[in-house]
């Protein structure tokens, strides 16, 4: 159904994407598809790592684990932006087309009151608003 | 492997383990309600500015003469401090440029830079000076040539050939190499740092040769907060005596009047677009305003040369120039002076203004400065702004003191109010209701794009030098701005204003002291990354 399966990651919170993971690998197994695993990172030091070459290398490795826990084929793709706190979401945008990816697997939190108010972002909302491919929101 | 390639290989392990550190961007933060917040820093910069609003509210009198009195202390008791420091920073900068570790680039070898000349230029005036060229590059030099305020440099008389050059020169001095040295040193330990050694882009980790793992710790924490604090003070209240100013040129332009209401929607209004920019981020936001800004401010610049002759603007640059090359050196000297009333009264006030505004204005152009070599860097950053602004107070300046000379308008009557100084100059000039309301717009947006680049300052030193921090936290920065403006200007009025600007101005001297240890730090850093390359060649 789908041959190339994107997964935007935030490497600082992978605890909190099991169970986005679990869907992204079960849904690529049953597709046989390859997981792509996105993420977004600034110029400056990180949590993750001190230059964004070191960044690359990371989610390279993550990439890797994922695929010898799920035996998926997998792919890591960095994006470095100017700034990270603003660009995230288009960035993405524009990574679903350089990864050439036909869904988007992607973790979100459940909407309160900050979001009603919008004062907290939600990234999955403005892809699923912004993407012509399918976006499988997990929460 | 031969002996030497093993004794290289030792000593570039030897060399990279000095800047390891088992700290982690982030580590000290707290992430509650989607906010991702450095636990101390941001929650007591927060609770010390409603402390401080809140006294100069209650008192504002008793504030406004504690405060100014501490800062005219600071100003006289340091003086010295302050000029020498100056003259340390700008010769650091240029010994910087002759070294060999002018050679280092920021971000490494590689790195290339992200953004053009011209959007750079347009956005390292944008953060801190902009708005100042606006108000002073007409009123400074017309003060000094008429001695408006009982003092002139070197006290020269008033009204003649000297106190023209001499008027001329002492405000390019204000505005020229030595502010520029201050916002690049402290921009380049802030880039080298964060992009050379990968320490967390905050004030802090610039002193991590110094301090080691200490700069984690309560003294980085002093650090830090000092900086939020003389940041958000310095573009607050900033931003309400400009809304004061602003709607004292819209009063003076168009009769609308300049009350409370007028001034709570001028900022209200530059809030509302900083916020946008903010949100939308450096490229879409900061960086789109500075390069529509610098637009406007050159098609102004022109039209002032043109429209006030450009024979005149000739001769004024000329004046310009060789008035700043002739009193670069007098006006350095700290020791011996008989103008005391005039550089306490102008230099050391800008020198302490320059200096507590370092943090946000140098942190700003790290950020967007990455991918250029130190020599580069150093020279793009004294000399392109120092020659753009001889240009500016050329044009703006000496277009001021023809009309003084040649009786023409308001201003040969005295300077009165200096914020009208300005529209009073382009008001001699053809089209001038134009004119003046691009100059209102120009003061408008570099306000925005102060304001904008401020709260990106302010939130990443709040989250520990985080950068992807959610935008909730830039556009809590950016209100409290506009807010802190609008409660001061309400309820405390101009003194309430003034009392917190002198005490943000006062910050300057513990930050000269902090600069000054930043100088000796960053010195070590590129001796260290320049070792590190030569064994890494070898």
């Amino acid at each position: 159904m789908f041959n190339r399966i994107m997964v935007p990651v935030v490497l600082q919170h992978v605890d909190r994407m099991r169970r986005t993971l679990a869907v992204a690998a079960d849904l690529a197994t049953q597709s046989r598809a390859s997981m792509i695993f996105v993420a977004v990172t600034g110029k400056e030091p990180n949590e993750i790592a001190s230059t964004p070459e070191k960044f690359a290398a990371e989610l390279d490795l993550f990439a890797r684990e994922q695929g010898d826990r799920s035996g998926v084929a997998t792919e890591s793709h960095a994006v470095v932006t100017n700034d990270p706190g603003a660009d995230l979401q288009k960035r993405l945008l524009e990574a679903i087309k350089v990864t050439e990816a036909d869904l988007v697997v992607m973790n979100s939190h459940p909407p309160g009151v900050a979001d009603a108010l919008h004062l907290i972002a939600s990234h999955s909302a403005w892809l699923v608003r912004h993407s012509d491919i399918s976006v499988f929101v997990v929460r | 492997m031969d002996e030497s390639s093993a004794d290289s290989l030792e000593l570039i392990a030897e060399l990279e383990e000095v800047y390891e550190t088992d700290y982690e961007v982030g580590q000290d933060n707290i992430e509650r309600y989607g906010l991702d917040m450095h636990n101390p820093v941001f929650f007591v910069s927060a609770g010390l500015i409603v402390v401080f609003v809140v006294l100069s509210l209650l008192f504002p009198d008793a504030a406004k003469a504690g405060l100014e009195a501490t800062k005219d202390w600071v100003q006289v008791t340091f003086d010295w401090v302050f000029l020498s420091a100056g003259n340390l920073f700008l010769l650091f900068c240029v010994a910087l440029i002759l070294l060999p570790v002018g050679r280092i680039r920021i971000g490494g070898e590689d790195a290339r830079p992200d953004y053009s000349l011209v959007s750079w230029f347009a956005m390292l005036f944008a953060a801190g000076i902009g708005i100042g060229l606006m108000f002073y590059g007409v009123a400074e030099p017309a003060a000094y040539y008429t001695d408006w305020y009982g003092s002139t440099p070197f006290e020269i008389a008033p009204y003649t050939d000297s106190a023209r050059t001499a008027a001329l020169g002492a405000t390019m001095y204000h505005w020229g190499l030595h502010p520029w040295a201050i916002y690049a040193m402290v921009a380049l330990s802030l880039a080298f740092f964060a992009y050379n050694k990968g320490l967390p882009l905050t004030i802090r980790s610039t002193f991590y040769p110094l301090l080691g793992d200490r700069v984690w710790g309560p003294m980085g924490n002093l650090i830090d907060i000092l900086a939020v604090l003389a940041t958000v003070f310095g573009l607050a209240t900033s931003l309400g005596i400009g809304a004061q100013q602003a709607a004292g040129g819209l009063h003076f332009l168009f009769d609308i009047d300049a009350g409370l209401s007028s001034q709570l929607t001028i900022i209200v209004f530059v809030t509302g677009v900083a916020l946008i920019s903010v949100i939308r981020g450096i490229d879409g936001g900061v960086k789109l305003l500075s390069n529509i800004n610098m637009g406007l401010a050159l098609a102004l610049l022109l039209f002032v040369i043109i429209a006030g002759s450009i024979s005149a603007f000739l001769l004024n640059y000329g004046q310009t120039l060789s008035g700043y090359m002739r009193y670069l050196v007098p006006l350095s000297n700290p020791v011996g002076r008989a103008d005391e009333a005039f550089y306490h009264g102008w230099t050391i006030f800008y020198w302490a203004w320059w200096i507590s505004w370092s943090p946000f204005v140098g942190m700003f152009i790290a950020r967007v400065s990455r991918g250029r070599t130190v020599r580069q860097f150093l020279v793009a950053v004294l000399l392109v702004p120092t020659l753009v602004t001889t240009i500016w107070m050329a044009a703006f300046g000496g277009s001021g003191l023809d009309q003084i000379e040649q009786n023409v308008g308001q201003l040969a009557d005295g300077i009165g109010d200096d914020a009208l100084v300005l529209f009073q100059m382009l008001e001699n000039l053809p089209l001038a209701s134009i004119t003046s309301m691009l100059g209102i717009i120009l003061v408008l947006v570099f306000f925005v794009t102060s304001s904008d680049s401020g709260s990106l300052v302010i939130d990443s030193i709040t989250s520990g030098g985080k950068t992807d921090s959610p935008v909730t936290q830039r556009v809590f920065w950016a209100l409290m701005q506009g807010l802190i403006a609008a409660v001061l200007i309400s309820v405390g009025g101009s003194a309430a204003l003034e009392a917190l600007q002198a005490g943000a101005v006062s910050t300057g001297l513990p930050f000269t002291f902090v600069l000054l240890a930043m100088a000796v730090s960053l010195a070590l850093g590129l001796k260290h990354e320049y070792q590190l390359n030569r064994a890494i060649g070898a």
